[in-house]
């Protein structure tokens, strides 16, 4: 390779590589394309400098310009935030009954409670809010603790039965079998006639005596009627939604030993803002009175 | 052989100076340097045609924007609009939305099965003469040539070191040039935006940065492809040559040399015919490499360069007329019909193989061509054929082409301008209330695709004594719902539907979503499904 060697067909230099007499043409590059190319390294040389480029043991190089796509995100998310911000200051100002009154605001809050939902909620309460055996559906139109905005707020902030809360909602039905307030047959026919009235079948013979032991014993909380009272926690029982679950043998279950749910109070772990979202949401369900 | 009869004919006929850029002889390299090309203006129906085209799809260009269509008070008042912000098509009486994509879809198939069929019929006709890259380029060459003069003026200028007069001159070019590029780029954003409008926002500097921006890219690339790069694009940058390369077949038409009447060719053919060589009809005046705008010679047969624009037919029948020859030397014709004519040329000996050989040249036996008494071409040649464009292949490009348009046309003429579309809620599936009914929610779009307020009733057809009551609504569910539709937009309504406890079927139920409008027989229907618990 001391001489060039100059290919007489196409008059351009050959490397010298041979292979069965055909030769390979040293044809140079494009000059655009290797000025290209040059600039290339150069580019790359600097951006090595002014961007993180070198993988260490810990991290990597941080380069000049201090570019990080983290910080991308924490900006990101901050200025999300003070975006929410204009509607979380008018959510804390506007009474919650009255947010819905204001349409962007509602769209905002529900949007706001159904995330917040999908966090605290769904756990007891179901994705679709739909509720299990003990946990009540949120969709319906059967409030244990009353279905308006109002009313839903307080029961969210405060919760059913949480000691930890002054103002929270307290019922406690008496155990009547367990703590023997009823007899057996007592018992029995109070189930048969709550089944009557809700749309069941029960034994006849029973309705007339179980009717009597209700309003003696029941009707106090749930209502002479069996309509439930909601200030006092007591379920509407002449209907076909079930807390538990329907039938004489849950019914009679439920009597003689009662299961109480709890729900804890949100508004020491969630700020007012999110639970009055939470209300206008769970208000939208479909159920809200 | 039969030049004696014409009165002085090789004087009357212009001599060029020029080469082809790419001539067959030479053993070019694949990397050259550009050579520049200055093409003469033709005359003759295929310029005329050319000149046509241009101002026909250049007008369709630079008008349409402008054109009214009345749309009432809530849509725009433009024939032809693509409303990006608020996703909208517009066009004449028709109003295409997002979701309606598909007639865009149809409209590429068309498009390209529309290309397939004219390429099988009429050979590269699209890069002749309605391309815009040759539209653009033709109307910059217009340019040249108002400016600097025809190509041998050009050639001058070029070659002359620069001066007042040159400077002038050029600036003056690529002044008109820039002119041109910058309302190619305006008028290609107003059929983006009311054209009225955004025109005088653009002149007062008050539209909106996209505007420019796009301005600023259409002006450099409507400059660069049209006044500098020009051939080269089509030659180097489209991949259109290649595929339509492939799709031609040896009946489609392509501007061909019939080299079986051209050969031998020569400037000085008495010399030639006084020496016994045979003589064809090519006088070698090298006019059809003149004005051809991609600068190559057709004579050395079918090129990737060659756009078929016809312009070197035009040249050579000057040519042929002159001389007293038939015009045709260089002609639209089809392969087949090329090699037909060289069979009779050489008695048969021709290879078929569709390059001017050497061998076949040798091969031509003049008096099969010409009757020597008359002078005439001989009768047996053949002239292609216009019912050549109708086989098999080209029938059944334009059947599926206009099968696809009759089906978009069918589908444009009977679609509902009101639509329906229903997701029910997944999660809870139902959901049963206190007096034991059973209850479905719905997320249902009512989409009002007119420019007028409409009012409709919502109905459910399928399940029995079903009572539908709005999101939120605190009034009583009814059988039906009467509601208002904004012109021109999407109604989302959050949709419950509540079915009685003794008329619930157990399981799913399908029923149908009805919108009637109530002013007329408009109707749009979703299909859906209702759940109730399986006991």
């Amino acid at each position: 390779m001391s001489k060039k060697e100059i290919d007489e067909i196409t008059g351009t230099e050959t490397t010298g590589h041979e292979w069965d007499g055909i030769k390979e043409l040293n044809t140079p590059l494009p000059r655009w394309w290797l000025w290209i190319f040059y600039a290339c390294i150069v580019w790359a040389i600097g951006y090595m400098i002014a961007m993180p480029a070198w993988p260490l043991i810990n991290g990597a190089t941080k380069g000049v310009l201090g570019y990080a796509s983290r910080a991308n995100v924490v900006t990101d998310i901050e200025k999300a935030k003070d975006a929410q911000q204009v509607f979380l200051t008018k959510i804390d100002e506007t009474e919650v009954g009255d947010i819905v009154k204001d349409e962007e605001l509602a769209r905002f809050a529900r949007a706001g409670g159904s995330s917040a939902f999908k966090v605290n909620c769904v756990q007891c309460h179901g994705a679709g809010a739909q509720g299990f055996a003990g946990y009540p559906n949120l969709n319906d139109d059967e409030w244990i603790w009353g279905g308006t905005i109002d009313e839903i707020y307080i029961t969210i902030a405060h919760g059913a039965r949480d000691n930890a809360d002054d103002d929270t909602h307290i019922s406690e039905m008496p155990a009547y079998g367990a703590d023997e307030l009823l007899e057996k047959d007592e018992i029995i026919s109070v189930a048969n006639y709550v089944v009557s009235i809700s749309g069941g079948e029960a034994d006849a013979a029973l309705i007339g005596n179980g009717a009597e032991i209700f309003l003696d014993n029941c009707a106090a909380c749930h209502g002479e009627k069996a309509e439930g009272v909601a200030e006092l926690g007591g379920p509407a029982l002449n209907n076909a939604i079930w807390l538990y679950q329907g039938g004489i043998e849950a019914i009679t279950t439920q009597i003689n030993a009662p299961k109480h749910g709890v729900m804890p109070a949100w508004r020491t772990k969630l700020s007012d803002a999110t639970v009055k979202q939470l209300a206008v949401y769970v208000h939208s369900l479909g159920g809200g009175e | 052989m039969s030049k004696n009869k014409k009165p002085a004919p090789d004087t009357k006929i212009e001599k060029i100076e020029v080469e082809p850029v790419n001539k067959g002889a030479k053993n070019a390299p694949l990397y050259v340097a550009h050579k520049k090309i200055f093409s003469k203006m033709a005359k003759g129906k295929f310029r005329n045609f050319k000149t046509f085209m241009l101002m026909f799809t250049l007008s369709i260009y630079f008008i349409t924007p402008w054109l009214r269509w009345d749309r009432g008070e809530y849509a725009p008042d433009q024939f032809i609009l693509l409303d990006i912000a608020n996703r909208r098509f517009y066009l004449a009486f028709l109003e295409i939305w997002p979701q309606e994509f598909y007639y865009v879809a149809g409209l590429l198939l068309m498009a390209g099965v529309g290309l397939f069929l004219a390429t099988s019929a009429v050979g590269r006709a699209w890069c002749g003469y309605s391309c815009p890259q040759t539209v653009w380029t033709d109307l910059f060459m217009f340019v040249d040539r108002f400016v600097e003069g025809d190509r041998n003026a050009r050639i001058k200028l070029d070659k002359a070191p620069w001066s007042a007069n040159k400077l002038f001159k050029r600036g003056i070019k690529h002044f008109i040039w820039i002119l041109i590029s910058v309302f190619t780029g305006i008028t290609f954003t107003l059929y983006f935006a009311d054209a009225p409008q955004l025109f005088v926002d653009i002149i007062t500097l008050q539209a909106p940065s996209v505007a420019y921006a796009t301005i600023a890219v259409l002006t450099g690339t409507t400059y660069a492809f049209a006044g500098i790069m020009r051939e080269q694009l089509c030659i180097y940058m489209c991949p259109w040559p290649r595929i339509q390369g492939a799709m031609l077949d040896e009946h489609s038409l392509t501007v061909t040399y019939n080299d079986w009447r051209g050969e031998n060719r020569g400037k000085n053919s008495k010399k030639l015919a006084a020496q016994g060589k045979i003589v064809g009809d090519c006088i070698d005046c090298d006019l059809c490499v003149a004005v051809c705008p991609t600068g190559i010679d057709i004579r050395d047969g079918m090129q990737l360069e060659c756009i078929t624009c016809g312009l070197c037919i035009d040249a050579c029948n000057g040519v042929m007329d002159k001389i007293g020859k038939e015009r045709g030397l260089i002609s639209y014709t089809t392969f087949n019909y090329y090699n037909e004519n060289m069979d009779i040329a050489t008695s048969g000996a021709y290879t078929h193989d569709g390059t001017p050989t050497h061998e076949a040249i040798e091969a031509i036996d003049i008096s099969k061509v010409r009757d020597s008494k008359t002078g005439k071409l001989k009768p047996e040649f053949k002239h292609t054929n216009w019912r050549e464009l109708f086989r098999v292949r080209t029938i059944l490009y334009l059947t599926v082409w206009a099968l696809i348009g009759i089906a978009m046309l069918l589908s444009l003429t009977f679609r509902s301008p009101l639509d329906v579309n229903v997701l029910r809620d997944r999660n809870p599936r139902f959901v049963m209330l206190s007096d034991g009914s059973v209850r479905n929610g719905y997320d249902v779009k009512i989409l009002n695709m007119t420019p007028i307020y409409r009012n409709v009733e919502l109905s459910v057809e399928g399940l029995p004594d079903a009572k539908m009551i709005l999101g939120g609504s605190s009034e009583e569910a009814t059988d039906k719902l009467a509601l208002e539709l904004e012109p021109d937009r999407v109604l989302p309504i959050r949709l419950y539907i509540k079915v009685d406890p003794e008329d619930v079927k157990p399981g799913r139920t399908d029923f149908i979503l009805n919108v009637n409008n109530i002013a007329n027989d408009e109707a749009a229907s979703a299909k859906a499904i209702f759940e109730a618990p399986e006991k």
